[in-house]
């Protein structure tokens, strides 16, 4: 981006709990079939956390995972976000807790702004890094949502998994890094996607529950629109065009919203990398789980143009494109 | 726009969202019993239909549009 310096993502690691739980699983006890959820969304089944596994469980096991992939990557670390929506407690924040853990020195803290907060996490470390306020920033997205969804409600339990990522961001080579970033938030879709803490209610008095709750429609809605824009914004910030983008990592919430945003920007599926079959939605983890799996299938070179995009609670929206490696 | 020329816009909405044959498509069929759409392909449908007129649908207005018919009939409506 401007400035001279480039910036980018120096090392990447990403965990997911071992349980697997498949469609079927769902069949015994509410009335949905494998076939209804698959049609409609695209996922076959979901990994979810231990009894005991909580959100900075999965982000200390991709650390962990980001050290054995990258010795010695933390350090020059001069602080952590933590993007989630499912924090251990209201405070102390996560990335504190990661921050013991690792033995950071430097800040340490929380980014709530749904399923985007890891792209949003990027940004603020993005800023960071060239404002001179830290020399390379540890950036985690990490969800442990099984444990506030609302098992009984068929629209909305059979969608979400736990996982956890991470990734340094910080100096790379000339002509490596992030290219564009776009931010953007929607408040007055509050209502379509809330779970509630401290207040009962929101502004407009819409009441809410202490369980995730969504209006898929609207949200379905919205995801396609944006998808679309966001990532056209992107990619014209960038400098480039669609054919460009050799690599399309989308939020994976659901196949059929990741296939209309492929389809509108014209890109084929050897592009897109797609890993909602077998995660479900993993919001702040769900870009740097696919974006790691992809590495690791050895569908993203050194150069390649990549492209980011999430959506979800707030309303929120967020999108990226970064030019891989120069590390 | 006369009726029938909005009924062979809706018709390409239809036939690329639902992926089903033009000829299919008839005034009287229904999305979901006739042409197979599901619950996620009614929704791309009436978004598929809001760009291809430049209209906002709302919900309560989408609920009722069960029909090419109704929606061609609503579109013109709406289209003075």
């Amino acid at each position: 981006m401007t400035g001279g310096q480039a910036l980018g993502i120096l090392a990447l690691g990403a965990y997911a709990p071992q349980r697997v739980m498949r469609n079927e699983e769902f069949e015994a006890y509410l009335d949905t079939s494998d076939e209804w959820i698959v049609t409609r969304t695209g996922i076959r089944e979901r990994r979810i956390a231990a009894e005991d596994e909580y959100t900075s469980d999965l982000a200390f096991k991709a650390v962990e995972d980001l050290l054995k992939r990258h010795p010695g990557a933390l350090e020059g670390v001069d602080g952590v976000i933590v993007a989630t929506n499912t924090p251990d407690a209201l405070f102390p924040d996560t990335a504190a807790l990661v921050q013991a853990r690792f033995g950071i020195q430097g800040f340490a803290y929380d980014l709530l702004a749904g399923c985007p907060g890891w792209l949003y996490a990027l940004a603020q470390a993005h800023a960071m890094v060239a404002a001179g306020l830290a020399r390379k920033v540890l950036v985690v997205g990490a969800e442990a949502l099984s444990k506030i969804l609302d098992w009984n409600d068929r629209a909305t339990a059979v969608l979400f998994g736990d996982a956890g990522g991470a990734a340094v961001v910080g100096r790379v080579r000339e002509g490596f890094g992030f290219r564009s970033f776009v931010l953007g938030a929607d408040g007055t879709g509050a209502k379509e996607l809330y779970h509630a803490c401290v207040a009962p209610r929101l502004p407009d008095g819409t009441s809410m529950r202490n369980r995730l709750h969504m209006n898929g429609r609207e949200v379905f809605k919205f995801a396609v629109r944006v998808m679309n824009t966001a990532t056209l914004e992107a990619i014209e910030k960038a400098g480039l065009t669609p054919e460009d983008i050799k690599v399309f990592v989308p939020h994976q919430a659901n196949l059929r919203i990741i296939d209309a945003a492929r389809e509108r920007l014209g890109l084929p599926w050897e592009r897109v990398v797609v890993n909602v079959d077998r995660y479900g939605n993993t919001s702040t983890a769900s870009i740097p789980l696919a974006l790691k799996e992809a590495v690791d299938a050895g569908r993203i070179q050194e150069g390649d143009h990549v492209l980011l995009v999430s959506f979800g609670a707030g309303l929120t929206w967020a999108a990226a494109v970064l030019t891989w490696g120069g590390a | 726009m006369t009726e029938q020329e909005i009924f062979e816009k809706v018709k390409a909405v239809i036939a690329d969202k639902l992926s089903v044959e033009p000829e299919k498509i008839t005034l009287e069929a229904r999305f979901i019993e006739d042409l197979g759409a599901d619950s996620l392909d009614t929704v791309e449908l009436i978004m598929g239909l809001e760009d291809e007129f430049g209209l906002e649908i709302s919900d309560e207005d989408a609920e009722k549009i069960r029909t090419v018919k109704d929606a061609v009939a609503y579109i013109q409506s709406k289209l003075g």
